[in-house]
Order: structure tokens, then sequence, then C-alpha cells
């Protein structure tokens, strides 16, 4: 069936069968790999996109359903790479395998949006994305930090005990 | 001081040689390879290879410095770290650093695996040889430029100086001379000072990650090959079960599909397997077609076994004498009959699955006979070789290309999914894109296989261990183990208590097992690790104290033993400085915490890295477990090339190990696996994040990985915190077994 929907703002006609999932509408049909595919039963939160601006798994997500709706996804969080949470997962170097990333940071720019300031408590309790690699701890801290730049701190560094900073003894 | 340990892992017969090739255009490009001995006489061969594919490094004549990274990145980070290593030596500035991909090409470069934390070891001299024997051809260049000595020339960050008449010259601008000069030797290359390292031990962030946070296609599921079908693969649930009949015919009728057939496959259960590959426009469309498949399997020889009948297994062997001994020092018997205190524990750990959290998948495209591939693999290599075997075509006829993985932790060792990917490729002649489902992959792994210990010990009446007995059960067929469900003869406490005996015996096994994060260990450690805690509080010793104590008593080495992959030289000076280290950090006995919390403490040594760890865990009246920190004490030798990922790699590799013992378990029942998603396979989630304090020591060898040794130690830490915090001792993983509740 013919949908169409926004997505980053552009607007997108697909043509794809009714219960496709609005993950592999994303990623086969219109080309946006960053989304990705980790359980197929919203329990990893890989394919976290925003749905009329609420973090949403996109795997169970029937593409019928987005049907005028604006959809995000993590090509579009910002035009150059730079939206503070990027910028703070950057600083941070949070990543290791990198997998669960894009779906990291669409539930963590969903939360800042609506609690510019996050608790530790806050940020567990809506993060709950999988990662493999169990990044969390940076992940905490980056959204931390990404809190402190949208709010003007753009040049102070991270703090070295927040970061847990490895020591090497001579 | 510390003993060396053997830390030439390549020191075999190959030798490196240095290739330097002009660029079309200006610039220098430097290959090594290294030279099997045996095929010397061949050398016209390697020649076919395109070099611009195959160099380390290549610099033009704009000054962009481009760092080619060999090895497959999985998230350990060697993208990243191997780089580093050139870029120091080459004396370069590296934010003027670009790295690409290598592809797979054995002829140019060696060890392309992500395997064992064997990467850095590896690497660590011939990637520094590689960037120094570039910096001395830039200088040579700019010394005949200027008609000066080139002992009167240094470098500093991608530019020559001269010292007597300040003339500098950038490594851009002597590119193209430098590739006319002599090559020199990579054996004898002059290395740096470690004290001058301006980048190997500086906090370098991952080269990728800028593109992981913008979504770019990195990964093997992203492939996109102009005009690609997609497939889906499917199984038997018992492990090389054969297709006796099928619907198939009546799926090509559905909507996008274009292929569905049966795939006969053949027996090895790390080959490719019988099942039905269905392909489709799209992958919604195979995997919908897959919803109305029938098929009925011949489930074969292994259908009816279970955990549970493993268990009963291990227990009859456990009563009866064992098959293999692995080691016997002193006598055991009579030492634990004159024994102060002896104590019996029986532990066991269950089959766990990989998870990495990109599905296994792989694209591949069979044309004109040539098979080209794009495939997340830890191993490229063997990935290729089963290929070839599987088509029957030749090695040279395949070109891998290597992707960025989302995860590997062991699975991806094997390429089953390069086998299939392969055989559906050239049964449709179109590019292919193979996509597991989550089920296919956490219900056709690898599987850490299960480990059953059956241990007794003894302490004298001052409280020294003097007597050991492990009775392993594990899983095997005659002198032969299942893929990671060996044990070494040497693996700790083994040289270390004077009455020692290590007896193994096995069962068969119809369910394919690997190589999972610090294989072995992750097992092992927690088995023997606790086994000492429960021996320390017999012996009324403090469990550091005690451990300590087991170190000072290293015995004189016997006759060789039955050795494994941990049949290595253990340094007692260097665990035990790791040891006092974490038991200095974390506070160890000078803290008074209230009930239900406890400290416990652990160490293994695995992949050449001694680590030692203490746990602070919580347990609520009502038993549930919340681990409240972690102290880690790691030592790598002599350098900390990346501390930035070294401390991400640990603190993942700690809450990996803490996942495990806390609900991870794959049950067989009826030969098929039970779990099949992450509802019921359970990964770490946020909420139970906990602060992890990571500390090295270093020593004097060269730096080792880095990937796995930080895992095995906590598992056995986590449980002894929770018998200090509850008096109830853990034998039997994962703690959601247990009933951990207290009044």
């Amino acid at each position: 069936m013919k949908v169409s929907f926004k997505v980053n703002g552009q607007p997108k006609t697909v043509d794809v069968p009714a219960d496709q999932p609005l993950l592999w509408t994303l990623r086969d049909t219109l080309d946006l790999k960053g989304t990705k595919y980790g359980c197929g039963i919203s329990q990893c939160g890989a394919c976290t996109v925003h749905f009329n601006g609420t973090a949403t798994r996109s795997c169970m997500l029937p593409t019928s359903r987005v049907q005028g709706a604006e959809i995000g996804t993590i090509e579009g969080l910002s035009p150059d790479g730079t939206h503070a949470l990027q910028r703070a997962w950057e600083e941070l170097d949070v990543p290791q395998c990198g997998y669960c990333q894009a779906g990291q940071l669409m539930s963590a720019s969903a939360l800042l949006a609506s609690n510019p300031h996050p608790t530790d408590a806050d940020i567990d309790s809506a993060m709950d994305n999988l990662c493999r690699c169990a990044t969390y701890t940076r992940i905490r801290l980056a959204i931390h930090r990404a809190a402190e730049i949208k709010a003007g701190a753009q040049d102070s560094a991270p703090r070295p005990r927040q970061l847990n900073e490895s020591r090497i003894e001579s | 001081m510390t003993t060396p340990v053997n830390e030439s892992p390549t020191r075999v017969s190959r030798r490196d040689f240095l290739r330097v090739t002009a660029i079309a255009g200006g610039g220098i490009l430097l290959a090594s390879y290294a030279e099997p001995l045996r095929a010397a006489a061949n050398v016209g061969e390697r020649l076919a290879v395109d070099p611009q594919l195959n160099a380390y490094i290549r610099i033009t004549p704009d000054g962009i410095i481009t760092i080619i990274g060999k090895n497959p990145e999985i998230g350990q980070g060697m993208k990243t770290t191997l780089p580093m290593l050139i870029a120091e030596e080459l004396d370069v500035d590296w934010a003027n650093v670009r790295v690409e991909q290598g592809m797979l090409d054995s002829k140019n470069y060696t060890a392309q695996s992500a395997g064992g934390s064997t990467a850095t070891p590896t690497n660590w001299l011939p990637m520094r040889r590689v960037g120094a024997a570039g910096r001395a051809m830039l200088v040579a260049a700019a010394a005949a430029e200027w008609g000066v000595p080139a002992s009167e020339c240094d470098t500093d960050r991608g530019v020559v100086k001269h010292r007597g008449s300040n003339r500098t010259i950038t490594y851009g601008a002597l590119a193209t001379k430098a590739a006319s000069m002599t090559a020199p030797d990579l054996a004898s290359v002059a290395l740096k000072d470690p004290k001058t390292f301006r980048i190997i031990g500086s906090r370098v962030r991952g080269v990728d990650t800028h593109a992981i946070v913008t979504g770019k296609p990195l990964f093997g599921i992203d492939v996109t090959v102009p005009g690609m079908l997609y497939a889906t693969f499917v199984k038997c649930p018992v492990f090389g079960g054969k297709v006796v009949s099928s619907n198939v015919a009546d799926l090509k009728s559905m909507p996008g599909i274009k292929h569905a057939f049966v795939v006969e496959g053949g027996t090895a259960l790390d080959g490719l397997l019988p099942g039905v590959a269905i392909v489709a426009e799209s992958w919604w469309q195979a995997r919908t077609a897959r919803g109305k498949l029938q098929v009925t399997w011949d489930e074969g020889p292994t259908a009816q076994q279970s955990s549970a009948g493993f268990a009963s297994q291990a227990a009859a062997l456990s009563q009866q004498p064992p098959q293999r001994s692995l080691r016997k020092d002193g006598d055991v018997t009579t030492a634990l009959a004159s024994a102060a205190k002896t104590v019996k524990g029986d532990y066991f750990y269950p089959f766990i699955a990989h998870a990495s959290l990109e599905p296994q998948n792989c694209t591949a495209h069979m044309k004109d006979g040539k098979l080209e591939m794009w495939a997340p693999s830890q191993n490229p290599g063997s990935g290729r070789a089963l290929v070839a075997k599987t088509l029957g075509i030749k090695d040279t006829d395949i070109t891998v290309h290597i992707t960025r993985s989302g995860g590997g932790f062991g699975r991806r060792l094997m390429n089953d999914y390069m086998a299939e990917a392969a055989w559906i490729a050239k049964e449709v002649g179109v590019p292919v894109k193979l996509l597991w489902t989550r089920e296919d992959d956490i219900q056709h792994d690898f599987y850490r296989p299960a480990g059953y210990h059956y241990f007794t010990g003894g302490v004298d009446a001052s409280g020294k261990l003097v007597a050991w007995r492990d009775h392993f059960v594990s899983f095997g067929e005659g002198q032969g183990w299942s893929a990671g469900a060996n044990i070494g003869g040497t693996e700790f406490p083994a040289r270390f208590i004077p009455n020692f005996a290590l007896d193994a015996s096995v069962m068969p096994l119809g369910v394919p097992t690997g190589f999972l994060r610090a294989p072995g260990s992750n097992g092992i450690a927690f088995a023997t690790q606790s086994f000492i805690d429960e021996l320390a509080h017999a012996a009324g010793k403090d469990p550091v104290q005690f451990r300590l104590d087991l170190l000072a008593n290293a015995q004189p080495e016997v006759a060789p033993t039955a050795g494994g992959p941990q049949a290595q030289p253990y340094d007692a000076a260097r665990m035990r400085g790791v040891l006092e280290l974490v038991a200095d950090k974390s506070g160890w006995g000078k803290k008074t915490l209230p009930k239900g919390t406890g400290m416990g403490v652990a160490f293994h040594f695995s992949h050449r890295g001694y680590f030692a760890e203490v746990v602070q865990a919580t347990v609520s009246k009502a038993g549930e477990v919340k681990v409240d920190q972690v102290w880690v004490a790691g030592d790598i030798g002599s350098d900390v090339i990346n501390p930035l990922n070294a401390e991400n790699q640990v603190q993942g590799s700690v809450m990996d190990g803490v996942a495990q013992a806390l609900g991870q378990e794959i049950t067989i029942e009826k030969g098929r696996v039970v779990q099949s998603n992450f509802n019921e396979f359970l990964l770490l989630r946020a909420e139970q994040a906990f602060p992890i304090e990571v500390h090295f020591r270093k020593s004097p060898i060269p730096p080792t990985g880095l990937g796995e040794p930080a895992l095995p130690p906590v598992v056995p830490a986590l449980c002894n915190a929770i018998f200090a915090a509850t008096g109830k001792r853990i034998r039997t993983l994962p703690l959601s077994k247990s009933n951990l509740s207290w009044t």
C-alpha cells in the first residue's frame, strides 16, 4: 500500500506491504541505514526513531501506521552531526561496537527534549535500550554532558571523576 | 622483579619485508608483508595484488596521511589502536591521519583476525616498525634534498628538520621523493624511545565514532550492492537436522519472492547446514514468506539431548573414576586425609550465547566463477577457506571486504553465515544479502559450553591450602574436547599447591560450541576462584590474604603436563601486584558494611593479562542482587596504548561478566535451544549498570590484549560478595536460579 509521511522533515511516499515494519521501510526502501535491527520484538531499542517526537521502536510499527506522521531518524538528528548529544558522545567516546548507539541517541534526544536536566534515575527509566558492549556508564555521563552543552556550557571539559578515568600506576 | 612470559606469539618462520611504491601523481605508499619462508619461491605471485589496496601508509603531496587498519573492528578498538602504533613511529600529528579498513589480503597482511586478545601483542612491534621505516625514508629524502647527512635531521609531527640550518620540510612535500629511497630493514629500523611517545598512551577517540553517532552505514548489515536481493535461511531447530520435505514450492508465488529452495548442506556443525533459503526483493518479504514455510525435518540422533540430561550424566560421571588425568602433583588422597579441614563443592555453569547485537549477516555476489563477499567476521580468512571448501572454488577466486561488526565476543570467529550467503549467491547469480533473525542467532550460536567442576580441597592447621582435586566434567569424545570445553593442566591453582590433581571426563554433545570472550576462563575462573573463597573461609583467613599466601606458594615446575590454551608461564609477582593494588583501591577490609552488603575478590590470568577485581554488592531481603561498585586492577605490560578505549573495554568486560552471572543461560530441550530472543536471554540494562574503577599496573614487558582478560574475575568476585553479604555460597550460575532471600 502507499503511505505518505515525513522523514527528517522530507516528505516521502512509499509503496510497501502494509504490515512491513517502519524499520525495514527506512532501511531497505528509503536507504536510511542508521536505524538498526536487533531483535524485532521491541526489546533492544536499536531501531528507535522519533514518531511525532516520541521515541518509538520501529521494528514492530507497521508502516501503515505512520501515514501523515513526522518520523525522525539518526540521520536527521542534526544537519551536521553537532547535536549536543552527538558532541557529548564523541567527547566521551561512548561507542564500542557502535551498533546500538543510533537507538541510544534517539532515546536520549527524546528524553532531553522533554527533560533538559535529567537525573540518573530519569536516565535509567528513559533509556531502556540494550547495549551489548555495556557502555552504559558512558551513555549516562554523555547525557549529563549533553545537558550541560545545551545549557550553554560549551567549553567545560568533562569532569574527570565523572569519567571514571582509568589510572595508570607506574 | 617480574619474570618475562612468552610474548612472541608471532615468532614463527616468517620475516617482515617492506615494499615501497611511488603513487601515480605523487606520493609514497608503504606496505609490509610477512613472507612465509616456505613460500619464498613464489614471490612473483604477490605482485598480482593491487598495492594501492594493501598498503599500511599512504602519504600524498597534500600532506594527508592515510593509514590502513588491517584487522576487523568488532568494538574492541583495533581500527584505532593499530594505526596509532604506525602513526607514533611515523611521527605524524594524529589529527592529520585518516584511517581506512583494509580488505582481507593474506599475501600482504598477517593475522587479520579479532580473537584471543592477540592483536596487540602480535602487532606491537610490526606496526611500529612500519611507521619507523616510513619515517626513516622521509628523513632520507629530506637529507638528500638538502645534501646533508640523515643523522643531522629530526622529525616532529609530519615535518623533517635539519638541526644545523633549521630548515624544515613537510612529509607531504617529501612523499614522492621518499618513494625512491632505499627501504630500511624492518627488523633493525630504529624505534622511538618510549619516553617520547606522543600518541601511544594518549586518550584517542575511535576513528569511527563520528560516523557511528551520525548513523553512517558501517556495518555488514548496512551493505548495499546494486541489484541486490535479500535472503533468509531456515535451519532445523535440532542442530544439523535434514530437510525431509517442505512446501517450499508454494512460497514462490508469494509477493516479492524470487527464489525458494532447499539447501542440502553437510553434517559439520560449523559449516553449511541443511535448510531452506528464501530470497526476495526485500528482507521483509522473505521474512513474511518464511512464516508460511512448513518443513518436515529429520532431526537426527541428538534430538533427545537436554540440559537436564547433561546434568544427570555429569553427576554420574563424577561418581566414576575420571576418564583423563590432566595433572597430578604430590599425593592428594593422603594430603586430604591428613588435612585439618576439607571442603567439597560441586560447581556448574550453563551454556550461554554471544548475542552480538548485529545479527549474523553476509552479502555475496557470484559472477563468472568469482565470488565477492562483504562480511562482518572476526576471522575472515578462515571464513574464506570455509566458503572455498563449501563451494569447491579456490581461495584466490574469493574477495572479502571486511566490514565493521556490531559486536563479536567470539561468535564471528565462526563463519557459518558466510558459507550460507555464498551458497545462496551461487544459486541465484545476483548479489544477495543474507540476514538472520534474532531468533536464528540465539538458536544457532556456537555456545559457551556448560561445565561441571567437582572439587575437594584441604587446608592444614595453619590455614594453608595443601590439597586440591578437581574432577572437571565437560563435553567431547575420546581424547577430544568440544570447542571451548577444554581445560589446561597448568590452569591456576595448578603449580601453587603441593598436592594437586586435575582430572576430566567428557560426554558427547550435539550442540555447537565455540569461543565466548575469555573462552574457558569465563567459566573456570568462576568455579576455581569461588572454591578458593570457600577454602579461605574454611581456613579462617581473609580472602585476600589467603590468595596472597597461595600466590607465595609456587611449586617447583615438574614434568610437562597436558597443556591447553592456558598452558603458559604464570607470573605470581604480577598477579600479586594487581591483587594488592585492587585491595588497596577498594578499601578492602577497611569498610564496615551493613548486613546484605558485601565485598568479594577474585583474580584470573588469561590472554596474557593479569586481573584482580573486587565487587561490592547488595542483596535485598527479597533476594535481589544489585552490584554497587567494582574495582579493577590489571597488568597488561608496559603500555596502555589507548587508555580511553582500554577503560571502555574493561568496563564493558566487567558488565558482560555480571550479566552472565545474573541471568544468562541457554537451555537445551529435545536437542534444541529453548530461548529465542532478548526477552529470554537477558543482557544487562542501564538501570543495572554500576560504577567501575579501572587501574593499570605496568610491567616491563610488551603490552598485551584487553578485549577479554578483565571479564573472568568479576563473576567469582560477585559470587564471593554475595557470600559475604548473605552467607549463601553460589555454586550454580546464573544467580537467578538461587533463592538469595535472607532475614
